[in-house]
């Protein structure tokens, strides 16, 4: 929703410049925040949280390849330059993943194999965190008790749960979400991952012992700041983390529209098995 | 287990009477949100036994208490009868598991004959000529898709787990899973739908409706207060998840009103005048239920559909070959 009493213009000339800081590959390198916006108070919701509602939306590369990637050629041949892939500073502290060297192969190969691996093309539920970053946007939508988190995506969503915390109660896709409120920060602790669900377009993967805790923390009115820890001892040699600003939606009618893919891969994942005219 | 046809206790089905009673009595005020919104969070089941449209034979608008104890208690047995060893049903699922059939679930108690209130005979009304010829391609359309195991596009809907009727709007039972999650924050009203962790996300602001051009499976909603109740317009469908018919013009009109600490009265109006010859109103209660709501991965995990495929087409490859020797 659009906020205060801003004069369009500005606003225009505002959304303006965040979109050529992205064009030009600059949003990433905002400054990450690990607690780096001390002077922002965000407003609170009612019962005195910091109010964190609205549709936000990343505006970076991280969706095709969370570590620094130059320009690269579309996958799809027919998809010419609009399937090519866009440059980016990446979004992983220190640049690269630290992988244990099998792994390391395995998203090589994941990458190689991207078209015929990556779950998010069969409209599988993309997963946390990359649900988060997705070219789609996603709405909070926040209650005492549950935070809930509404994707574009698949129809992806989350529970928070802030209060009646249990453990995970079986693996999933998209896990299983406990927050808690330290300062002007939402920290979301989520395990019970399925294992099936990768971090971006380019292979970089997972296993079943996921854990991810992330940072929501307000930077001013539009803009969060989101961080997020990774934990795999089964793929990675120690803990990494990412962070990358996310955005308000600020047009006044911005909403979640249904991208119900299923229907869009039927063709691609059972098209095979279509009977064939009798001959 | 559960042997096949254990009655379901009749005491049970008499205990949730006054939960209906409750349901009934006026002057309840829901609680406030901390913004001042009526209260309607929490986890809901609106699982029932009630058919959409009065049986034939029956008059009366309600079932007196004998006859609702005898209904339930009929209806639980038929769910226990899908776990008749080595029925399709059992070996389909195991009901008695997981909560599958509706004597485990949440199931509000509703004595109603029918889930339609108006028309006063509990029916829908008679289509429009449009709506007759909508109904006749869409089943010239079917056809054309050819048979339910030619491809996954001729199966239903809730085959292909594209959507279910728990959905909607209107929001049904949904055969299983009639659960839903609604949070509230200031300006929107967001009901998770457990069947395909559907989402209605519902903005209070009193913006327009999208522009026609933007449709959607669950139309776009747009909700306001009236009084303690939650009153959600919905427009801009799709069609291609007809309610009993409906077309892409159907607009549906929902009220939510809390009636109890544990009891939401549902109320939903379906206005479509291209296929209706009027709207009609249909009334089912929902009842607080026990959470969390867990993901339901339906497309994700959805064997059923890529098995039952390559069974079929292994069949054809069978009656072929053996097509080829009998004419050797």
């Amino acid at each position: 929703m659009l906020r205060g009493d801003a004069p369009i213009g500005f606003r225009t000339a505002k959304r303006a410049v965040l979109a050529m800081a992205a064009a030009l590959g600059l949003a990433a390198a905002l400054p990450p925040a690990a607690g780096q916006s001390p002077d922002y108070r965000a407003p609170r919701t009612a019962d005195g949280n910091p109010d964190l509602n609205g549709v936000w939306q990343a505006l970076n590369t991280a969706h095709w390849n969370v570590e620094p990637h130059a320009a690269g050629p579309s996958v799809v041949r027919e998809l010419g330059a609009l399937g090519a892939v866009p440059p980016g500073l990446g979004v992983v502290e220190g640049g690269e993943i630290p992988y244990t060297p099998e792994a390391r192969a395995t998203r090589d190969e994941n990458r190689a194999n991207r078209l015929e691996r990556d779950p998010a093309i069969k409209c599988y539920l993309p997963g946390v965190p990359r649900a988060v970053y997705m070219p789609f946007p996603f709405q909070i939508v926040q209650s005492r008790d549950h935070i809930m988190m509404v994707h574009g995506f698949a129809g992806a969503v989350r529970t928070v749960y802030m209060t009646n915390q249990t453990p995970a109660p079986a693996p999933t896709w998209m896990g299983w979400s406990n927050g808690r409120w330290d300062g002007e920060t939402l920290i979301v602790d989520t395990t019970g991952f399925n294992g099936q669900t990768w971090f971006d377009r380019a292979g970089n993967f997972h296993s079943d012992a996921l854990h991810v805790v992330e940072r929501f923390t307000p930077r001013s009115e539009d803009t969060l700041i989101y961080e997020v820890t990774i934990e795999d001892p089964n793929v990675f040699t120690r803990p990494w983390t990412m962070s990358m600003p996310l955005y308000r939606r600020v047009e006044p009618d911005a909403e979640i529209l249904e991208f119900r893919c299923v229907e869009f891969v039927e063709d691609l994942i059972y098209g095979h098995l279509r009977r064939q005219p009798d001959p | 287990m559960k042997q096949a046809g254990t009655p379901i206790p009749l005491v049970a089905v008499a205990l949730a009477l006054p939960v209906w009673a409750a349901a009934q009595s006026t002057g309840y005020v829901a609680p406030r949100t901390p913004d001042g919104q009526p209260d309607l969070q929490g986890y809901w089941s609106n699982a029932t036994y009630t058919p959409l449209e009065r049986p034939e034979g029956v008059t009366a608008e309600f079932y007196s208490e004998e006859e609702l104890i005898q209904r339930l208690a009929q209806a639980a047995a038929r769910e226990a009868a899908q776990t008749e060893p080595g029925t399709i049903p059992d070996v389909h699922y195991d009901f008695t598991q997981f909560a599958l059939d509706r004597s485990q679930a949440t199931v509000p108690t509703n004595p109603r004959t029918s889930i339609i209130v108006d028309p006063p005979d509990g029916r829908i009304p008679p289509m429009t000529e449009e709506g007759l010829e909508l109904a006749s391609r869409r089943r010239d359309e079917a056809a054309r898709l050819g048979g339910r195991w030619d491809s996954a596009e001729s199966n239903q809907l809730d085959d292909r787990c594209i959507i279910m009727r728990g959905a909607g709007p209107p929001m049904m039972d949904a055969g299983y899973n009639s659960n839903y999650q609604i949070v509230q924050a200031p300006g929107y009203v967001m009901i998770l739908v457990e069947m395909i962790h559907d989402v209605r996300m519902i903005p209070l602001d009193g913006r327009d409706a999208p522009h026609a051009n933007v449709r959607q499976w669950m139309g776009a909603p747009r909700g306001r207060w009236e009084g303690d109740t939650l009153v959600v317009e919905t427009t801009n469908f799709n069609g291609k998840n007809p309610f009993n018919g409906s077309s892409e013009n159907m607009r549906v009109t929902e009220r939510f009103t809390r009636t109890g600490e544990d009891t939401i009265l549902y109320r939903f109006t379906i206005d479509d005048p291209s296929v209706w010859t009027r709207p009609w109103t249909g009334e089912l209660p929902m009842e607080r239920t026990i959470g969390p709501i867990f993901e339901h991965a339906c497309h994700e995990g959805n064997y059923g559909l890529m098995n039952t495929l390559v069974g079929a087409r292994l069949q054809e490859r069978l009656a072929a070959e053996q097509g080829e020797q009998d004419s050797n």
